[in-house]
């Protein structure tokens, strides 16, 4: 369980305009300060001041950032790898394809899992978005969409509705119901909206609320019913690409990924950014928390996938090796934590050990890139889709 | 949206965002290496020599040498470098993909490599197929056809420019000598392979979707930009750390914790149904099983957090705390993550409601928070948000986890559970039988269907919820226990507890924790009950005079007897129930309580007196249950509870 979530959100007066808000807990100079959103934007705002130019902020925010690694390094006092050196070694894996679904006419973008285990939703660039139960390989839903490129899509916590959504710059949820011959499209219900691409959508706790993240550089919180915005994220500087939801039920933080190659930790009471990562050389396509909460990996087009730790609040780990080249695009976390699933741009599904930062196994079988990979609650499976318009399971 | 599409993807296929091509060019480089690179030779391929040919089976064995990888990675490494037009093949070359035989390729020039600061120009595919065009004298593929008709519609403006460009370039590759025109040839149609990929095939340029931001792009920088990041560094500056051997190791240990529950590293019993076919292992581990297996029970002894989020583990723990008279910790934390995470809509009801279920004075379910939080709380709640009440459910998680979860790990009720756990017997199918289960999959129940189920469960709970001290002290034990217990006095012009209970209540009348103050016999009271009934029914005033003045008499003769809290709290066998009007569960209490009750809920009451050893009760013995069975089917359909009859709305006389 994730301590480090139980910063306090304040709500209060704020100490420059005294109306009561969220507040943020921000330095000047070192001395904390509890300002609303509003006035830190304006403090950001004012422009230059007398004896300041771009580059003599360039230079102090530089500075600035160096004393951020140096804070970060001094209590680094081990590696991850040294720490993993007891740690037994995994024996050899024998994870085959299970099941091959085929049912899209186009590139599978993304699916998400159902809470039962074995339904899960995907959709694909032809905007189609199909509901399997992929134990018997039943399509049990297909919906189509208006609109191409579904990127996001997401099953409900009570398996009864999934969300989707793409270029309509929009996320939809579709109540799902019994009978296999209504038309699922009619009952659709566009909720979030934001004004460029969706690129991912995740259910909080519950069937009521939902969380976007879209090319316009923002993510989202969202009142299903009303389609309210309930929070907004601000602080990607490019296209956000994915962001995931903390696991314990008592994290209030969500993490987000983007082509500013940064990934961000983010307060969902405050809609603060409490954390930033940025050592990926490329666009972040994935992040995915530790089933434990206390840290996430990354995919990233720069062909590596990388570990962090957000208690010690520095990277750990990353997983590369010379022979890959091709940009990662999606990874997942067994259920122990201990194997990362990563799919990448080259075709197959690399599977690291997330401790000794070694490839144990790689999964060869599609024929074009893998676009999704997740493991199913449980654990006992790993789903992957891919652009060859299939989607398989690995067990 | 599909018309910017098209316009914007006129074919001018701009892949800005190929961070591969950087590294793809290295190994190209080092493959050309004329020492350690991939060795080449002269080929005659049909009448032509081709100069530095070299074979599929080299390329792969310089590879897997290269980067130490078996073969078939090496293959598909390979087979990247040719779909991205790196090296070609000189036969088939609308087939992409390495050959792991003596089949023939070659390095394309770096002139024709695949680049990411510039878009592949239309204006060069309309020359290349004006080229052919001419060459060949009008014959071109199917797709080449199209695509030609379609450019020339498209560029008539500079048509005239084109075919000149194209007759010129004829011209020149007819100077050349043979060989080299044969090489510039082949490498001109790799390239033209690799970016105007025939239709229906898999090519590597296809990167997805455009991206807002483009990384070619130099951005002006604002000053804001700057500020921005100083006053998000200043802030991550000061974010207390944990030193890196504690946090990693606790990475590390979940990891080794968590080890056999892992299906990919540790085998699952009885099987992964994903292998055999056998949904038994998930029929086993339903949502709400009875008998849960060793392996999750054990789960639960992980952490605080894996009991709470496994609705079996949950469901134990509750009534572990029904046990310890603390339900309302956990109903609480569950109304806080409710609130949190339930619709905008009612969140203002709800946050009063939990405020009055739980924080207020007199609650009904009070709990237990420092002075602190609780200024926090009462504070915010003037502004009411979903997050209000974090403070408080921080405090009531911390205290559930540092306490009543370590005594929950020592309790009857875990081992009794960890007692019936099952370990299931691993699955031992022949191959005959994993056939017949791979033929014989059964699809499952729907969610919806699921989901109906247990919200009707949940509503049959709610109606049998058994309570929590707080309540019993409010509803059957006189009130002095009540400040015992929960260390505040009682001051009977609350209203906030009322609204519980009755909530059409005018504040003039006594509410029902005063009127609950007679709870000297059940007897008597079942008299009462059964008089404010039947006077309900003929004409309440009456009937409310008469229960009005034996409450006050019965309170005189409690304070003379003032029985002691250790008795009291022994008598609560926390198998007595109550019914759904004064179990505060979170959702809200409707305003017409018989509604939600079923008819059983007289006799889960009259279970009290049962269950309670002799020597410590505070009733007398000598109540019969002929008359409980009578009250039960009189007053089964309006009474919730025999005292919220006492308190009809309309009986101010």
């Amino acid at each position: 369980m994730c301590d480090q979530t139980f910063v306090a959100a304040t709500f209060g007066p704020c100490e420059n305009c005294t109306k009561p808000s969220p507040l943020l807990n921000i330095y000047i100079k070192s001395e904390p300060i509890n300002y609303c959103s509003f006035c830190v934007e304006q403090m950001a705002c004012e422009g230059l001041t007398a004896g300041e130019s771009l580059a003599s902020l360039k230079r102090e925010s530089e500075s600035l950032k160096k004393k951020l690694d140096e804070e970060r390094n001094k209590l680094s006092d081990v590696q991850l790898h040294q720490l993993a050196e007891k740690v037994e070694a995994l024996s050899s894996l024998s994870v085959k394809t299970r099941r091959v679904l085929k049912g899209h006419n186009n590139k599978v973008l993304n699916m998400d899992w159902c809470k039962d285990k074995r339904r899960l939703v995907s959709s694909s660039q032809d905007g189609k978005v199909i509901v399997w139960d992929a134990f018997t390989l039943n399509k049990e839903h297909g919906v189509s969409l208006p609109y191409t490129w579904v990127m996001a899509c997401a099953f409900a916590p009570s398996g009864c509705a999934v969300a989707c959504g793409g270029l309509d710059n929009r996320c939809s949820v579709i109540p799902l119901s019994l009978d296999p011959n209504e038309n699922l499209a009619a009952k659709k219900k566009a909720v979030a909206m934001h004004t460029n691409y969706v690129s991912g959508c995740v259910f909080t706790n519950s069937d009521v609320q939902l969380l976007t993240s879209s090319g316009d550089g923002s993510c989202a919180l969202w009142d299903i019913e009303s389609g309210q915005l309930l929070q907004s994220f601000h602080g990607h500087t490019a296209d956000v690409l994915s962001l995931d939801l903390a696991p314990s039920e008592t994290g209030n933080t969500f993490v987000s990924g983007g082509c500013d190659k940064k990934a961000n930790v983010w307060d969902m009471r405050s809609g603060q950014n409490i954390q930033s990562f940025e050592s990926h050389q490329s666009d972040i396509n994935c992040v995915k928390y530790y089933p434990s909460g206390d840290a996430f990996a990354s995919a990233s087009d720069d062909a590596t996938c990388r570990f962090y730790d957000l208690r010690a609040d520095r990277e750990v780990a990353v997983y590369e090796k010379d022979s890959i080249i091709f940009g990662a695009s999606s990874v997942d976390f067994s259920f122990s934590g201990r194997l990362l699933f990563a799919g990448y741009n080259d075709y197959t599904i690399n599977v690291w050990d997330v401790l000794k930062g070694s490839r144990v196994s790689a999964l060869f079988g599609h024929e074009n890139r893998i676009s999704r990979v997740r493991v199913s609650p449980d654990g006992t499976a790993l789903c992957s889709a891919s652009w060859d318009n299939t989607l398989r399971i690995w067990a | 949206m599909t018309i910017r599409n098209t316009l914007r993807d006129h074919g001018q296929r701009y892949r800005p965002r190929m961070a591969c091509l950087k590294k793809a060019e290295k190994v190209l480089l080092e493959m050309q290496d004329p020492k350690s690179g991939v060795k080449s030779q002269l080929q005659r391929l049909v009448i032509t020599t081709i100069p530095h040919a070299i074979t599929g089976e080299d390329i792969m064995a310089w590879l897997s040498e290269r980067f130490q990888i078996d073969t078939q990675e090496a293959r598909t490494l390979g087979s990247m470098l040719v779909a991205l037009g790196y090296v070609y093949p000189l036969q088939d070359h609308k087939r992409l993909v390495l050959k792991s035989d003596a089949s023939l390729y070659r390095f394309q020039t770096p002139y024709f490599w695949p680049v990411q600061q510039w878009p592949v120009e239309d204006t060069d595919y309309a020359i290349y197929l004006a080229k052919r065009n001419i060459r060949k004298k009008g014959i071109l593929e199917m797709h080449e056809q199209e695509q030609y008709s379609r450019l020339h519609k498209w560029m008539n403006h500079k048509w005239d420019f084109i075919v000149m460009q194209a007759k010129e370039q004829y011209r020149a590759a007819k100077e050349r000598k043979k060989p080299d025109r044969v090489v510039f040839d082949c490498q001109e149609r790799a390239y033209w392979v690799v970016h105007r990929p025939p239709p229906g095939s898999v090519s590597a340029m296809d990167y997805g979707l455009d991206r807002r931001i483009d990384p070619n792009a130099d951005e002006a920088k604002t000053p804001d930009f700057y500020e921005r990041m100083m006053i998000f560094t200043q802030q991550s500056i000061m974010r207390p750390r944990v030193k890196s051997s504690v946090s990693i190791g606790a990475l590390v240990k979940y990891c080794a914790t968590y080890n056999n529950h892992d299906p990919f590293l540790f085998r699952c019993l009885p099987s992964n149904p994903w292998l055999t076919d056998d949904v038994t292992y998930w029929t086993l581990n339903m949502p709400n099983v009875d008998t849960p297996t060793k392996m999750r029970v054990e789960r639960w002894t992980f952490s605080f957090g894996e009991l709470l989020s496994d609705p079996r583990g949950r469901d134990d723990f509750r009534r572990f705390l029904k046990k310890e008279f603390s339900g309302e910790n956990l109903a609480f934390w569950e109304g806080c993550e409710d609130l949190k995470w339930g619709a905008a809509t009612t969140m203002k009801e709800k946050a009063e409601q939990i405020y009055k279920t739980f924080l207020a004075r007199g609650a009904p379910r009070w709990i237990n928070i420092d002075g602190k939080t609780m200024e926090i709380t009462v504070n915010g709640l003037k502004y009411p948000h979903r997050y209000v009440l974090d403070a408080a459910q921080t405090h009531i998680y911390m205290l559930m986890k540092k306490d009543s979860y370590g005594r929950y790990m020592k309790s009857q009720v875990f081992k009794d559970t960890l007692k019936r756990a099952i370990c299931p017997e691993e699955h031992k199918f022949t191959d005959a039988q994993l056939e017949h289960n791979s033929k014989n999959r059964r699809p499952s129940i729907s969610p919806i269907i699921l989901r109906q189920q247990e919200l009707e469960e949940r509503a049959k709970m709610a109606a049998n919820a058994p309570m929590d001290i707080t309540q019993l002290c409010r509803f059957t034990t006189p009130i002095p226990h009540l400040a015992v217990y929960s260390g505040i006095t009682y001051s009977p012009s609350t209203n906030a507890s009322s609204s519980l209970s009755t909530l059409a209540q005018p504040p003039a009348w006594p509410s029902p924790i005063s009127v609950a103050l007679d709870s000297t016999s059940t007897s008597e009271r079942r008299v009462e009950s059964g008089e404010a009934d039947q006077d309900g029914e003929v004409g309440g005033a009456a009937g409310v005079n008469v229960c009005k003045s034996r409450m006050a008499l019965s309170l005189r003769r409690l304070l003379k007897r003032g029985c002691g809290p250790s008795a009291v709290f022994a008598s609560l066998s926390p198998k007595c129930h109550t019914t759904a009007g004064m179990s505060g569960r979170i959702q809200p209490i409707s305003p017409d309580p018989p509604g939600q009750a079923p008819p059983r809920r007289m006799g889960n009451f009259f279970q009290i007196k049962v269950d309670i050893p002799p020597e410590c009760r505070i009733y007398p013995i000598e109540s019969e249950d002929e008359e409980d069975e009578n009250r039960a089917t009189v007053g089964a359909k309006e009474i919730i509870c025999p005292w919220e009859s006492l308190t009809p709305p309309n009986g101010t006389g």
